[in-house]
């Protein structure tokens, strides 16, 4: 056991040795070295220590690996270490190594009263999370702030169910997705500052212009398969951003288009104090007092209700046939392809639907932020959504929901931790596939089922 | 014409790098059919790996370029190699069997873990070292008075090259755990039932990948002597395209994609317009895939129900 350990800590020390034993220096004219052996050695010992007592749960010496923890948890917060992420990976550790042992000592969790006690949360929980979502805004605790991250996590929501049709529904992994995200949202930003176009009335052109990208790159690359074309998909994207980049003509470069449009209240009312001659303020218009939140909250609304839109959409379409031909082909191409079910084109039209949702949240991005640059639909943003749908639950709507609100709404509370938080984001996307491959919700309810 | 020729030469150099990266693709998919997506920051940490190596080896008093290379190398095929071989057992083995996505969903964050780790560790500026094996011959003269050159390095770069392909073909070819492989590729539960320790060939074809990326990234140090923390999300893409170009599973194929898009990327900048030389290598990977899905080299696969 203890050779085990010191295994475990030999090849921890030697994977170390050159990344954190030292360190670059940024010098001019030339880079210099320093070393850094305290957080190497700190580092070591971590991973000696956090083996041992796995290795110790394993063996069956639970109690004694608990009290090792706790014992190193609470020693740890007072030991100085050289930096202040290890002490918390040491603390944050041995804290959940401790759960565990507590876990096994608590014996095994009762299977069945989980279960029963889980459904009605199951079928209540969508209900309530729409409810929060609409009384949000009038809550005590919303400022600018909150509800700035609010709309930031209803268009990956938004995303997320939108490319829930292309990867969930019909099983396709779209790397690029961020693509579509990128031309709906140049679409509204071109039409908006060089044709004067409102935000209303660009919406539309965006999901098109999207759908008609998606069917565009479609029609060659959907009779790859699997991971091909994924990395397909995700060479769209790039070529996407490049074009973007490099388009000055059109998109202005890297440089980006300011000063987009932004919505109206129905081109009723403008959201300024001062509105342009001719144009009313949203606060005259209702006769309040002007508030700058005003559009910050509609933004909100406008999100919230596009987003129900797509999950309302979703749901109904895939009681219809050829919802129901997606998931068949998801499941298994051959059988479905031997019903008659028209592969290419069924793909198609999931690819097309999927794109178009992906345009209307590009539109919704320039409203949030009210500039572009090619920067904002790097890859990252592709695997983020990507990994929404996946973590939550390929198919699942309400999973897609869990997992936007940890992926997207976690990492805003932790702003401060700005250095970890990217780190923490890829830990997390490994964590919850070693631990839950299939997603967070992974039950798929059939649609239909047979008497 | 003589612009042609060392285009040629600059293209040949890039593409095997590409192609040493591309052999870690081919193999992994090859034997457990996914793919690897945090291989190409194997390839950025064994170019820092190589840096931070040549400092230290350096202060350390060694002053023979010969020795410091070799030297260099084989710390980086070491480290790397131990870092694919910790990936595998931490994260790849426990999802064996696991849903499709799951591997490629854990790889993509693995990726985004590495990158964050070596930029934490390492800082974020771009990292930079001036030529070690400065010079090299002029080969001929054009014409217009250009001069065609090819530098000490980059004929390390093309000798290394070789000499590594024809080890790997040796040992995928004429020993026992190439066997091994071979049998594993082709159908794990029946090579597990003939004796073949599965896990463990899975495990030393990650290590072989690996330290393949960490050659290839020790030839970027030192050849082009700018790296940054960010440099094997590109590099893992372009050397996935030339996994595909040459068909994947085929290690021929692997380096033949490779000398292909570095040909077709060093003259795509020359000729063309080196803002959209991506996008050129991108284009070439959607075509490869449409007309031909099994590559130049690969065989067609066959659809199992």
């Amino acid at each position: 056991m203890l050779r085990d350990a010191a295994v475990a800590a030999l090849a921890a020390g030697l994977l170390g040795l050159p990344l954190i034993g030292f360190r670059l220096l940024d010098q001019s004219g030339g880079e210099g070295l320093t070393t850094r052996w305290p957080e190497l050695a700190a580092a070591v010992a971590l991973v000696f220590t956090g083996r041992l007592a796995l290795l110790l749960i394993d063996g069956g010496a639970v109690r004694v690996a608990l009290l090792i923890m706790v014992a190193f948890a609470a020693s740890a917060f007072f030991v100085p270490w050289p930096a202040q992420f290890l002490k918390v990976v040491a603390v944050g550790g041995a804290a959940i190594i401790a759960i565990r042992a507590g876990l096994i000592l608590a014996g095994p969790r009762p299977v069945a009263l989980a279960g029963g006690a889980i459904r009605p949360i199951g079928r209540f929980l969508p209900w309530l999370l729409v409810l929060f979502a609409l009384i949000l805004p009038v809550l005590p605790f919303a400022d600018r702030g909150v509800v700035d991250v609010g709309i930031l996590i209803l268009t990956y929501i938004l995303l997320g169910w939108g490319l829930n049709i292309v990867t969930g529904l019909a099983g396709l992994l779209d790397l690029g997705y961020v693509a579509f995200l990128a031309i709906g949202a140049y679409t509204t930003a071109i039409l908006g500052t060089q044709y004067g176009l409102s935000f209303w009335m660009c919406l539309p052109f965006s999901a098109l212009s999207a759908s008609a990208a998606g069917i565009l790159l479609g029609f060659p690359v959907l009779r790859l398969r699997g991971d091909y074309f994924a990395i397909v998909t995700l060479g769209f994207g790039e070529i996407i951003r490049i074009v973007a980049n490099n388009w000055r003509s059109l998109t202005n470069g890297s440089q980006g288009i300011n000063n987009l449009p932004r919505p109206t209240f129905f081109g009723l009312a403008d959201f300024t104090g001062s509105p342009a001659p001719g144009h009313k303020a949203f606060s005259t218009l209702f006769g309040i007092p002007y508030s700058p939140i005003h559009r910050v909250i509609f933004l909100y609304y406008v999100v919230l209700a596009l987003a129900l839109a797509v999950n309302i959409f979703t749901l109904r379409i895939r009681r219809l046939p050829i919802g129901r031909a997606w998931e068949a082909l998801r499941e298994d191409e051959i059988a479905a392809q031997a019903l008659g079910i028209d592969r290419r084109r069924i793909k198609l039209a999931a690819f097309a639907i999927g794109a178009a949702w992906g345009g209307i949240a590009g539109a919704v991005f320039d409203a949030r932020q009210g500039f572009i640059t090619p920067e904002s639909f790097g890859f990252l943003e592709s695997a983020v959504i990507t990994a929404i749908v996946v973590l939550g639950g390929l198919g699942s709507q309400l999973g897609i929901v869990l997992a936007a609100l940890v992926l997207i709404g976690l990492p805003e509370l932790f702003r401060g931790l700005n250095d970890y938080r990217m780190l923490a984001f890829g830990a997390a996307m490994i964590a919850i596939m070693l631990f839950r491959p299939r997603g967070l919700i992974a039950t798929r309810r059939p649609t239909a089922i047979l008497k | 014409m003589a612009y042609f020729i060392q285009q040629l030469i600059n293209g040949l150099t890039l593409g095997a790098i590409y192609g040493l990266i591309a052999i870690g693709y081919t193999m992994v998919y090859g034997i457990i059919g996914m793919i690897n997506f945090a291989h190409g920051e194997i390839y950025m940490i064994g170019a820092f790996v190589a840096l931070i190596a040549v400092l230290a080896f350096t202060s350390a008093g060694i002053a023979s370029i010969p020795l410091l290379l070799i030297v260099v190398i084989v710390a980086a095929m070491v480290v790397a190699g131990l870092y694919g071989w910790a990936i595998e057992r931490l994260i790849y083995r426990p999802l064996r069997g696991a849903p499709r996505l799951a591997p490629l969903i854990s790889a993509i964050g693995l990726s985004i873990f590495l990158q964050q780790y070596v930029q934490l560790t390492q800082g974020g500026r771009v990292k930079t070292l001036p030529p070690l094996m400065p010079g090299g011959f002029t080969l001929m003269r054009g014409d217009d008075g250009f001069a065609v050159g090819i530098s000490n390095f980059q004929i390390v770069v093309f000798v290394l090259t070789v000499v590594l392909m024809a080890g790997l073909t040796l040992i995928i070819n004429r020993t026992e755990l190439g066997r091994a492989q071979r049998a594993a590729a082709s159908d794990p539960v029946m090579a597990a039932l003939c004796g073949i320790d599965v896990d463990r060939t899975i495990s030393v074809t990650f290590v072989i990948g690996a330290a393949l990326a960490a050659v290839a990234g020790v030839m970027v140090v030192l050849y082009y002597g700018v790296i940054d923390f960010f440099i094997g999300f590109l590099a893992g893409l372009k050397a996935f395209t030339a996994a595909v170009l040459g068909g994947v599973g085929s290690l021929p194929g692997a380096l033949l994609g490779g000398l292909v898009l570095g040909l077709v990327e060093s003259f795509w900048s020359a000729y063309a317009d080196a803002a959209y030389k991506d996008v050129a290598a991108y284009a070439i990977l959607v075509l490869v895939l449409i007309f031909r899905p099994s590559g130049l080299l690969g065989r067609p696969e066959i659809e199992k129900v």
